[in-house]
């Protein structure tokens, strides 16, 4: 219960940004046509790739004779960063197909 | 300073996430949006290589070689991966976001101090993302296998419900005596790994391949979650509203999914789809009738208004070019032809519509459920072409069938109804359709691709 009071007390700033971020979220979601759900999906799990940014910091902090560190981070960026290149590349090829056919 | 300066560059690219996420919800600026949201996340990896950083080793050579064997994967997967498997890869892509999300877990619990106390907040954050990083890892990777057909419904553990209750209490318990533990003990994390792995795989295994594109959602959502808590732990607002941006959107675009089926989420998850009952009306003698291609290109030509109801077999045999061929055909001799987009039609919301638009088939003659059921009462001719349960009428008719309250296309109103089917086998929800055997229903077997084949070159010909 302490711990958990010390973590509220210590991250105020960033629960009333995560508190923000769901309603936000919510409200900028809600409103897509189902035509479109396959490439928001698509174009959202690109975004959930930004976890790539941990593993980044997580490298660049760690000792350069880490290997154990240096290579599972290696892994997580390489992990990451095809969720993040792959997902927008799809969500790209997935909306070109909109465009070809509103050019007709 | 230097730390405004980077909160500042950070939120640049969050607003260029929102503004990306709120275009990518209009047809017209989508692709923008897409473009927008990329190079907002470009701009915070950059920011994130450059900003100061105390006690920096930077590892640049690490770095940039985990950016590029990432770049050139996705690339190579997103040119290659064709437009009927996108829901599998977009499935695979998140599995691999979570499995980032557990790899910076475990570094996390590795490099804790020995001597410290484990119960702090930070790593309450980093059990939970090690929890949820598993879980959208090997469930995404499972997803994955269904959909591909690596894996079979019929592959259930026994007591599947038993198994993901004794695997969460052993989970969470297990949680709570490692942060109450006085120091680290790194074995503990490493059975938590494993047991969060196999959750990952106990509870997306039971539930049936139909359901997948929700448990894709919900898994999507996972690995926001994931992002966000991995935010938590570095204080990083980047990924602290990305990951909960992804989060809200996995979790309402999962909503909107169950409410298309109408059932819940929990009906989704803990199942009941699919092994309820045996397969109604399997076992009776009934008789269908056979189409003939001659016959039907005739019908086709002479009708005014035909619907088109496309299903997760025209995908399969990527026949939705023949689709449009046959539709300019008939446009050409004054027919009307249309299709009817059920929400859940395909494997994902908009499934459909993408490989359409892929044929070139105009946005304005795709039409949705609703309308399409105040039309067809009207129509000539509904061709269902490799779709079963989104026209089922026991959907509505009969209380003990699992897919009793879904809407569903009323394509019976019509006057008449050819279904293109590779065989009498049920669809993904396993259960007979009476349509088939209905006064005004024609069967025409084949893959869907050579009877399309067959059919245009009758009406080229006819």
């Amino acid at each position: 219960m302490e711990a958990l009071i010390q973590l509220l007390g210590d991250n105020l700033q960033m629960i009333y940004i995560l508190v923000f971020a769901i309603l936000l979220g919510t409200e900028v979601i809600s409103k897509v046509p189902s035509v479109l759900h396959t490439p928001l999906m698509s174009g959202a799990n690109a975004i959930s790739g930004v976890v790539v940014i941990g593993a980044i910091i997580l490298i660049r902090q760690a000792a350069s004779d880490d290997y154990l560190v240096l290579i599972l981070g290696f892994c997580g960026i390489a992990l990451a960063m095809t969720n993040v290149v792959g997902g927008y590349a799809v969500t790209h090829r997935m909306l070109d197909m909109f465009k070809k056919k509103k050019k007709d | 300073m230097a730390i405004t300066i980077v909160d500042t560059l950070y939120l640049i690219a969050i607003i260029l996430f929102i503004v990306g996420l709120k275009r990518l919800s209009s047809p017209d600026t989508a692709r923008d949006g897409n473009l927008i949201a990329a190079f907002g996340m470009g701009f915070a990896i950059v920011v994130t290589l450059v900003y100061p950083m105390e006690g920096n080793n930077n590892n640049y050579i690490w770095i940039a070689g985990g950016l590029l064997l990432g770049s050139l994967v996705g690339l190579i997967a997103a040119k290659r991966v064709p437009m009927t498997a996108m829901p599998e890869m977009v499935s695979l892509f998140n599995g691999l976001g979570g499995a980032s999300t557990m790899l910076i877990a475990i570094v996390e619990f590795y490099n804790y101090p020995a001597d410290q106390s484990l119960l702090s907040g930070q790593m309450i954050t980093t059990d939970f993302a090690l929890f949820v990083g598993c879980i959208s890892f090997t469930g995404s990777l499972i997803a994955y296998g269904k959909l591909q057909g690596f894996l079979r419904d019929s592959w259930v553990l026994p007591f599947p419900k038993l198994i993901n209750m004794v695997l969460l209490i052993a989970i969470i318990g297990l949680s709570i005596y490692l942060l109450n533990l006085p120091s680290l003990d790194f074995n503990y994390v490493l059975i938590l790994l494993v047991l969060s792995l196999i959750y990952g795989i106990t509870f997306v295994t039971p539930i049936g391949g139909g359901d997948m594109p929700v448990v894709i959602s919900l898994l999507n959502s996972f690995t926001g979650l994931g992002a966000a808590l991995a935010g938590l732990i570095y204080s990083n607002q980047v990924m602290l509203v990305g990951g909960i941006l992804v989060g809200a959107s996995g979790t309402i675009l999962t909503i909107l999914m169950c409410q298309a089926m109408n059932r819940s989420l929990f009906n989704v998850l803990v199942g009941g789809f699919t092994s309820t009952g045996p397969a109604a009306g399997g076992s009776r003698e009934e008789v269908v009738k056979e189409a003939s291609l001659a016959d039907l290109a005739i019908q086709l030509k002479y009708s005014k208004k035909v619907y088109i109801v496309p299903g997760y077999g025209l995908a399969v045999a990527q026949a939705q070019h023949l689709c449009s061929e046959l539709d300019n055909l008939l446009e050409a001799e004054g027919v009307s032809v249309k299709y009817a987009i059920h929400p859940v039609a395909g494997r994902m919301p908009g499934h459909m519509n993408v490989l359409l638009a892929e044929a070139n088939v105009p946005y304005p003659k795709l039409i949705d459920l609703e309308d399409a059921n105040k039309d067809f009462p009207s129509t000539d001719v509904v061709l269902v072409i490799g779709a079963n349960d989104v026209v089922n009428p026991a959907a509505k008719e009969d209380p003990s069938s699992p897919i009793y309250g879904m809407p569903i296309l009323d394509v019976e109103l019509a006057k008449s109804i050819v279904i293109l089917k590779r065989s009498m086998s049920p669809g993904y929800a396993g259960i007979q359709n009476q349509l088939f055997f209905g006064e005004r229903s024609r069967m025409l077997f084949g893959n869907a691709k050579s009877s399309l084949q067959k059919l245009v070159d009758e009406v080229g010909n006819a």
